[in-house]
């Protein structure tokens, strides 16, 4: 099926109702969720890691690397939105697999972002 | 009664947005889990889902105005550098925490939990509400999409409280106060 994207391993019934709005931009909009919330949890650990990530984010400094670490991981979720939903938006792909993917990003980030856990790093 | 801005503002940031976002996020699950429940479907309507929209995206914003206003207003007042040489750590709250082994874990894994766990919560249910208005009726078709909302408010609820107990605690041991004194309530000559 000409729709299905890389990631399309399984076709929901529901595509076959044109009434039916594809969940491409659904989906689009979970997985870049994802990536925006790994990415927080990425850059803050590097800040804590490499004085020179720390000081190159730093982008207000009153505020610290703090400032850089969410304003970067807001544009890269924003960017990967926009891009995931341009390339999707007339799809319809596997929910299931994104789903999967979004969800082990945000539980990942939800760990990374625990001191103890980030400290081992 | 008087109050000083530093207060003022961690009220806002706190019990205005970090507080009625956890409430809010509560009733967001009892009313995803109505809104799509079997019986539900059948009393769907377009203004009931408009609703939802709506909701989601308020939530949104209370998110949003809570990290915003935590991190460029409030942080820098915590984190602020004590001069050399100063005895009394009041108004460098992350100084205090850090001058004491009974309270320097408030800060080592509180604050830095904190300050970052906060940051999913906006990006979480910016994606939620976008889903509700985008599909908004459609949902009964996607499932799947319904599951993600669910997965992800429930776990915006779990970093808003993380955020919000550890903004109690750490205003508890060392509170972001001083600032211009603002008076509400003239008090009585004794």
């Amino acid at each position: 099926m000409s729709v299905q994207t890389p990631i399309a391993t399984e076709v929901s019934p529901v595509i076959s109702d044109p009434t039916v709005i594809p969940n491409g931009s659904g989906a689009a909009a979970i997985l870049s969720a994802g990536i925006g919330s790994f990415a927080v949890a990425l850059f803050a650990i590097a800040a804590d890691k490499s004085a020179f990530v720390k000081d190159l984010l730093a982008f207000y400094k009153p505020t610290g690397a703090l400032s850089g670490e969410t304003t970067v991981a807001i544009l890269l979720w924003l960017a990967a939105w926009a891009i995931l939903n341009w390339r999707w938006r007339m799809r319809n792909v596997s929910l299931r697999g994104v789903n999967l993917i979004a969800l082990v990003l945000l539980g990942l980030s939800l760990l990374l972002t625990f001191p103890p856990v980030s400290d081992l790093f | 009664m008087e109050i000083t801005t530093r207060s003022l503002w961690t009220l806002v940031h706190g019990m205005g947005f970090g507080a009625l976002y956890l409430l809010a996020c509560s009733g967001a699950i009892v009313l995803l889990y109505l809104r799509f429940s079997t019986d539900a479907e059948s009393k769907a309507s377009p203004a009931k889902d408009r609703f939802l929209g709506i909701y989601l995206t308020v939530m949104a914003a209370l998110a949003w105005l809570a990290v915003l206003t935590g991190t460029y207003i409030i942080y820098p007042w915590y984190r602020a550098t004590a001069p050399a040489g100063t005895s009394d750590l009041a108004g460098f709250p992350r100084a205090l925490l850090l001058s004491h082994p009974a309270t320097k874990q408030w800060h080592l894994i509180g604050m830095e939990w904190k300050e970052h766990i906060a940051w999913l919560v906006p990006i979480a249910i910016t994606m939620a509400a976008f889903i509700a208005i985008k599909y908004a009726r459609d949902l009964r078709n996607h499932p799947q999409l319904r599951y993600a909302l669910h997965g992800f408010v429930i776990t915006s609820l779990f970093a808003a409280g993380v955020a919000g107990f550890f903004g109690a605690m750490l205003s508890k041991n060392a509170p972001v106060d001083g600032g211009p004194t603002i008076q509400l309530v003239q008090g009585e000559k004794p």
